[in-house]
């Protein structure tokens, strides 16, 4: 079609619509409701903007067929992407359809067959659900013909509709387009009429459409479909520069207007307009059926399969995994089979790899709940496929996998994600007993013996579900249970999990991130080989990891009492260290060439949520593909980055003469320590420590007569802003992320870098020290790098100070937002302690009595000092 | 001049406050089993009922509302989010309904009512409608999604049942709240209005999103756009975004929905994103200034506080939103809109 004809014309398909589709009847007929959604969305594909379903059969029931078609769309996302056009002669059957619909759709259609009330309260109807209609030119006496009776007919519909309020934008007027070129002379016009009355409906009726379905034009054509299909061309041309913008058409088989063959339009044209065609003394009718056989069969309907059918197996699979196409993958899987020693090896191969890929789309955003849900159909299918093979291969007993408790906790009705889980680990040939949602630990435990489980996951959306599971942990302890406990839902946490769960749990308790990851801790966890070792990783991950949080269940002590067990440095064997220099100095010495080698890759990967440590992750089996193409990206970004010069590393480094007065540390211009430049208030850890563990405050690490203390602030965010815009501009979110995590890394390895040098040269108390990267982010080097807003610094700001005394907004270019965030965000300040035992911890909790002093030793009022510390208050 | 009326002339001229949530006020009060009980004889724990609490501690409620009214809030929500039968079968509490609704509405609008008495300023009382938790556009079981757990008519009596009690206990609006399926915002907005049939007058309604994906699409797989079209039938006095993230992620698709809907909009985030341990520790004053950041840009109508927030987080906007001008709520002209997961426009 014209530019103009696509631009104006809405197309609805029309090929799930019993009445119009052969195919689809027989599809529909014989329940096949899998391939008839296939049809639905070749008619997306191919264009279609409003979809056109009718189940209007005498064989069907066909109420039944709406509600179940329309529900089954409804879980396709790239179908029910577009609006539904509930299309039905019988009024309970568009109703039953409306029910169904989350979107505004359109009816079609309502008439004012059986009078006006019924025609008012139908519409009246369709107006509570929400939705347009396609209104019949058709009153009490009959199916309007004539151009005239099209035109009153459809201005009464639209006075009474108007009149109780119906939208005019939302009244789709279909005027009747009847068969032509017939042989039955009363027939010849009917073309004309439509376009007539569309050109006259158009003006007395604003903001309505016109609508129609063109297949009716052709009907004596049937068996010639390049006739037909030129004729349709040429009827919305007319139709169109009449006034109509809607029509229920075969998206696929129309032609392009100006492509038919000019003998070919040149009959259509008469016969649609109805006009004596020029050079014959035939009829248009005659004329169009003279040359009609010649173009018959021209083409072979030879249906080109899409691109993506040609790829690959295994990029097939993960293809039709993350669109949910079911059609093919059975034979796909079947195929896959062939190209491995075993079975399972095609599971844990491209069709996990496809599920993870899944995965990170949904955690990424860019996928949404349906399409998940339908990716795990597709799996469910292709498993189904290989499971007959891979019990053949088994010797004998042992079904399954091993045997999960599954439950949304008590007090908690969520449960989607715990079903994902549930169907994935079904997928991968785990018994999975799913006991439901408010499930009470009582159950948990019974169903758990009862089952002879061999382990058990909680699922929970809703925070006190969190408390719930501590319950379910504690009375799995008190039990005397030891099977593993999985943790999962959209609140819970590796932290939580770690701090809160599993010290009330003997047993291996794993946090499971998200339902792909459920396969290869679950199946871990039943392997005799595999076990052991992981479950005692995981303790010790999590033992750092409260390490690190630092916030026990355990009692505070008075502020008093922690100050008197204090840290206390060997200040004999290890005096402070002379620095070389001092002052405050501007590093734009640095490229970004000079950091590379200083990033930390791991925290790089777990920006994009692939948990583990580098370089093991890039030989991860599950994640390890995807990790070596991201890894490659980033390589290749960074390339750019140095080539190009994108960012420019700028920073401040300074060291004080200093010392300690109880727990702050003072700071001065020179080595007399006279007139004090500022003061720096630490906060104490104020848990009650088990006897020989100090309560540490970083000023311990610092001499109560004279030492130094180092500062630093440094960026690698400048320069990216452009940068950031292009890839915005380009709607490229991958490398808009890309660069983001990148620059972050780079402002981690700039201060790696700096620290560095500051031990081997501006303080030099590290001169002769030779690390390697790994040394380095082992930390296996003196003193540490405290940051205000970290663990052993958590107040943030005394980034402010910081920022003061060195003028980093200035020399540097990162400033400080109300909240103490730093921008460009690529951007990390912190202090230098040099002192060989000085080492990172968490203040964790601070008792009424140490916020106090705090507050008085910052100079704030109480309550700011309460809202600067609020995480680390009771 | 109807109660719609009203709310559309007072937010006229300057941003209207909602109040924040009832869950985390009550969490905070650390009730135990027996004081959700109270002396209700039910078969379930009541625990974590926060609704039966309208009737088993009707102070603490008013307690919770107070707080609000005294950090400034305009609009007053009930505490029934999940008073409709489906939330309460949970807890065996389903023939409570009723009682749970006019309890809770005759709470608030005694404490609105009292307090214009004494400032005379116009306050609102708005009914609130949960999403209940079965969905009509999903199916909970994977290998049948044709199947669904609900249907449009029986989801529709449910929420006509929750109505009718909270009409009659005196709210001004239904709010239909924290959608994450539209089909079941429309069976609710579907019983408003039969209950506006039944009555004699129309029942006004808001309607609030709640979005599941920072892509800005609710659970049923809608963006805000296509959320919009499917219940601007509804004629809402209010659309609007809730819960999902905090102000931040919130901001572009409040800009989406500003652009799109010709009425008022009211927003209530949660306070930031909840973190490691699911609780939300952004402060009042960080809140409030991406609030007022909305203010500035002309983007909201009504502004108040989901998950994490508190009354000094309400407080807070309240002071950084008063003299900001309300966002002006844009004509729009006649086009055909419809939607699927997506919205599509066609000219009219």
């Amino acid at each position: 079609m014209t530019e103009v004809m696509v631009r104006r014309f809405i197309n609805i398909g029309e090929r799930t619509n019993v009445t119009g589709s052969a195919k689809f009847k027989k599809l529909i007929l014989n329940g096949d409701f899998g391939a008839a959604i296939e049809v639905a969305r070749e008619q997306v594909e191919n264009g279609a903007q409003i979809l056109d379903v009718n189940m209007d059969e005498g064989l069907l029931d066909s109420e039944a067929a709406m509600v179940t078609f329309l529900k089954l769309i409804a879980a396709e996302p790239d179908i029910a992407r577009i609006p539904v056009m509930v299309d039905s002669s019988k009024w309970s059957i568009i109703e039953a359809g409306l029910k169904c619909l989350a979107g505004k759709g359109i009816v079609n259609s309502i008439s004012m067959k059986e009078g006006e009330e019924i025609f008012l309260h139908q519409a009246r109807t369709i107006m509570r659900y929400g939705a347009a209609a396609v209104v019949m030119a058709f009153d009490e006496e009959g199916q309007a013909d004539t151009a005239a009776r099209k035109i009153s007919i459809c201005e009464r519909a639209y006075k009474l509709l108007t009149g109780i309020g119906f939208p005019p934008e939302d009244i789709i007027f279909d005027p009747n387009v009847f068969a032509v070129a017939t042989g039955i002379e009363e027939h010849d016009n009917y073309g004309v009429d439509f376009i007539e009355a569309t050109r006259e409906i158009v003006k007395r009726c604003p903001h309505a459409h016109i609508s129609g379905g063109v297949s009716n034009l052709s009907f004596s054509f049937r068996g010639n479909e390049p006739v037909r299909r030129a004729m349709h061309s040429v009827f919305l041309y007319h139709a169109i520069q009449a006034g109509m913008d809607m029509g229920i058409v075969n998206a696929g088989q129309l032609d392009v207007y100006e492509n038919i063959d000019s003998e070919l339009r040149e009959a259509c044209e008469d016969v649609v307009m109805n006009r004596v065609p020029a050079n014959s003394n035939l009829s248009p009718t005659e004329r169009l059926l003279e040359i009609a056989d010649r173009f018959k069969g021209g083409e072979a309907a030879v249906k080109v399969a899409a691109e993506w059918r040609g790829w690959p197996v295994q990029k097939r699979l993960e293809h039709a995994l993350v669109m949910g196409l079911d059609a093919d993958v059975v034979s796909d899987t079947e195929e896959a089979r062939h190209l491995f020693a075993r079975p399972i090896e095609v599971i844990e191969g491209p069709l996990m790899a496809g599920m993870n890929v899944v995965g990170d789309l949904f955690g990424a955003g860019k996928m949404f709940l349906p399409q998940v849900v339908k990716s795990a159909r597709v799996m469910k299918k292709a498993v189904a496929h290989l499971l007959p093979y891979i019990e053949a291969e088994k010797s004998a007993g042992s079904s399954s996998k091993g045997k999960i408790i599954m439950a949304t906790v008590k007090g908690d009705v969520h449960d989607i994600g715990k079903n994902i889980v549930g169907v994935v680990l079904q997928c991968h040939n785990f018994e999975v007993v799913d006991l439901g949602v408010m499930v009470p630990f009582q159950t948990i435990l019974q169903a758990a013996n009862d089952h002879g489980a061999d382990m058990i996951g909680l699922s929970g959306l809703i925070t006190p579900s969190l408390d719930e599971m501590v319950t379910v942990a504690k009375e799995m302890q008190r039990a005397g249970m030891t099977m593993p406990l999985l943790i999962g839902g959209a609140t819970t946490s590796r932290v939580h999990t770690a701090l809160r769960i599993a010290p009330a749990y003997a047993g291996p308790v794993v946090h499971v991130l998200d339902a792909s990851r459920a396969v290869g801790v679950a199946g871990t966890l039943v392997s005799d080989t595999l076990r052991d070792d992981f479950v005692a990783q995981t303790a010790v991950d999590y033992e750092l990891a409260r390490a690190r949080h630092g916030r026990g269940q355990s009692k505070l002590a008075s502020l008093e009492a922690v100050r008197a067990n204090a840290f206390h440095p060997d200040f004999e064997a290890h005096p402070p260290v002379q620095p070389a220099w001092t002052g405050v100095r501007t590093i734009d010495d640095v490229s970004v060439a000079d950091l590379v080698p200083y990033i930390d890759w791991t925290p790089f990967f777990r920006a994009w949520e692939l948990a583990g440590q580098y370089p093991a992750l890039l030989d991860d089996e599950v994640v390890g593909a995807q990790c070596r193409e991201l890894f490659a990206d980033a390589q290749e970004m960074l390339a750019k980055i140095v080539d190009e010069k994108w960012l420019t590393p700028r920073g401040v480094l300074a060291i004080w003469p200093a010392r300690r007065e109880g727990d702050d540390v003072v700071l001065f211009g020179d080595e007399a320590r006279g007139e004090a430049l500022a003061r720096l208030p630490f906060l104490r850890q104020q848990v009650a420590k088990r006897e020989g563990r100090p309560n540490s405050c970083l000023a311990d690490f610092v001499h109560p007569e004279a030492d130094w203390l180092g500062g630093f602030a440094v960026c690698c965010g400048e320069g990216i802003e452009p940068r950031l815009a292009q890839f915005k501009a380009e709607h490229d979110d991958y490398q808009d992320i890309l660069l983001k995590a990148l620059a972050d890394r780079l402002a981690e390895a700039f201060a790696e870098y700096l620290h560095a040098r500051l031990r081997r040269e501006f303080w030099g108390y590290g001169a002769d020290e030779n690390l390697s990267n790994e040394d380095l982010i082992k930390e296996r080097y003196s003193g540490i790098r405290p940051a205000p807003g970290y663990p052993a610094c958590p107040e943030h700001s005394l980034k402010s100070v910081l920022f003061e005394l060195m003028d980093v907004e200035k020399r540097a270019a990162i400033t400080l937002t109300d909240s103490f965030a730093m921008w460009p965000t690529a951007a990390v300040s912190g202090f230098y302690f040099a002192h060989p035992q000085s080492h990172y911890f968490g203040v964790a909790r601070v008792g009424p009595d140490q916020l106090a002093e705090y507050a008085t030793r910052r100079g704030v009022s109480l309550e700011q000092a309460e809202t600067w510390l609020r995480p680390n208050l009771d | 001049m109807t109660i719609a009326d009203d709310l559309r002339s007072a937010a006229a001229s300057r941003i209207l406050i909602k109040d924040g949530p009832y869950g985390t006020a009550i969490h905070g009060l650390g009730l135990e089993e027996a004081d959700y009980l109270g002396g209700l004889e039910l078969n379930r724990d009541q625990k974590g009922n926060n609704d039966i609490l309208n009737i088993t501690r009707p102070e603490a409620i008013r307690g919770v509302a107070q707080s609000y009214v005294d950090a400034g809030a305009d609009i007053l929500a009930t505490n029934t989010f999940n008073a409709n039968r489906i939330s309460q079968a949970d807890y065996g509490a389903e023939h409570m309904v009723r009682e749970i609704n006019l309890a809770a509405a005759a709470i608030i609008r005694d404490v609105v009512d009292r307090a214009s008495a004494v400032d005379g300023r116009q306050r609102f009382v708005a009914g609130s409608l949960g999403p209940t938790n079965k969905t009509l556009s999903l199916s909970p079981k994977v290998e049948d999604p044709g199947f669904r757990e609900v249907d449009f008519d029986g989801v529709k009596r449910v929420y006509r049942e929750q109505i009718d009690a909270l009409l009659e206990g005196g709210v001004d609006f239904i709010l239909i709240e924290t959608v994450f399926d539209t089909l079941n915002a429309k069976a609710a907005a579907f019983a408003a209005a039969e209950a506006g049939d039944a009555r004699g007058a129309e029942v006004p309604v808001m309607l609030s999103m709640t979005l599941t994906d920072l892509s800005g699409r609710n659970l049923s797989g809608q963006t805000v756009e296509a959320f919009w079209h499917s219940i601007r039938h509804v004629k809402p006095v209010a659309v609007g975004l809730n819960c999902s993230f905090g102000a931040t992620e919130l901001r572009p698709h409040v800009v989406a929905l500003a652009g799109a809907a010709d009425t008022l909009i009211q927003v209530y985030p949660n306070a930031g994103l909840p973190n490691d341990l699911g609780e939300y520790d952004e402060l009042p004053e960080t809140t409030a200034k991406l609030i007022d950041g909305w203010a500035q840009e002309g983007l909201i109508n009504i502004v108040g506080g989901c998950c994490g927030t508190t009354p000094a987080h309400i407080a807070a906007m309240a002071r950084a939103v008063a003299g900001r001008p309300p966002r002006d709520v844009p004509g729009k002209g006649a086009m055909l809109r419809l939607s699927g997961l997506e919205a599509a426009s066609f000219a009219a």
